[in-house]
């Protein structure tokens, strides 16, 4: 195993909320994530279709929080959460090493979405493709009334 | 597609498998997955960038094959159920246009806060039956 890449700036990174910015969800959007998941279900496009089964408004997918298209600003491609991003990682490759998402309430089309994300803790592996650093993550989705809405849980992998 | 039929928490029992669902990704899905999530990393659509990291070719996002997940759940609870939570590790590449199946087996049932409560594993697997995504879930059921 190589010494440890993670420095103490990295370490003190744990732990500390950044702010990822607000996000309107659209029903624009909700249909094109839909549509390119093959969503059927036409709560997913449908206004009259999601109020008439209990909904505010047309529904956001399974998975649609947490995708870049919902991150403002001109850093909007960015895939990892923005207090990764930021980190000084000397490895070159990045792998999404997994994704995990826990609603409190469904979200829908008018909601307007603040995110913060932290790091939760770092782990280093020497794998089959080298030695590798694993970040873990955590966002946590609060609607416009401040009501938590969704988690997201999550670890990138740089090689 | 079991958009017209409840599941009921009653009626469920660990070991059910849920009914699957399949894909097979096109390179034109994978587009329109980067458009949607805003992913545009260009090994999903670009064979040569993609070879020239090392693959075979473009492979499908780690993040859709999640979403194939999120779909998995939502039709087999819905309309009145509520998924609590889903997710999965990415653990082997998937190519396009290639089988790809998402399933789940019910591994417990339980009530938490008046809740009726089921626990699944979930995944994709590729043509090989191998689980390149696997994963677990919580989603919350009407009763009879």
């Amino acid at each position: 195993m190589p010494d440890s890449i993670v420095t103490a700036d990295m370490q003190q990174m744990i732990g500390r909320e950044v702010d990822e910015g607000v996000a309107e969800v659209t029903t624009t959007s909700c249909r094109l994530f839909a549509r390119a998941v093959g969503h059927t279900d036409p709560i997913f496009y449908d206004e009259a279709a999601a109020r008439a089964r209990g909904y505010r408004g047309i529904v956001a997918p399974p998975g649609y929080l947490g995708t870049p298209v919902v991150h403002p600003g001109p850093r909007s491609m960015i895939t990892v959460p923005v207090p990764i991003a930021e980190l000084r990682i000397p490895y070159k490759r990045i792998l999404d090493g997994g994704t995990a998402y826990e609603y409190f309430e469904p979200v829908v089309a008018g909601d307007t979405i603040t995110s913060r994300s932290k790091i939760t803790r770092y782990e280093e592996r020497l794998g089959s493709i080298g030695p590798m650093l694993i970040t873990y993550h955590e966002t946590a989705y609060t609607r416009q009334d401040g009501a938590l809405v969704a988690k997201m849980y999550g670890n990138v992998i740089h090689y | 597609m079991a958009l017209n039929t409840q599941v009921y928490f009653d009626d469920v029992r660990v070991g059910d498998e849920i009914p699957a669902l399949r894909k097979a990704c096109t390179m034109q899905q994978l587009v329109m997955w980067a458009g949607a999530s805003g992913d545009f990393y260009q090994i999903h659509y670009d064979p040569d960038f993609a070879r020239g990291t090392g693959l075979d070719g473009i492979i499908v996002h780690g993040g859709l094959k999640n979403a194939f997940l999120g779909q998995l759940l939502h039709d087999w609870i819905a309309p009145g159920g509520f998924l609590r939570r889903f997710g999965c590790q990415y653990r082997g590449i998937d190519y396009p246009n290639q089988e790809l199946v998402s399933r789940g087996v019910v591994t417990r049932t339980y009530e938490e806060g008046g809740q009726a409560l089921v626990d699944l594993d979930v995944w994709t697997e590729n043509a090989a039956g191998k689980k390149t995504t696997p994963g677990t879930a919580t989603v919350m059921l009407p009763r009879r």
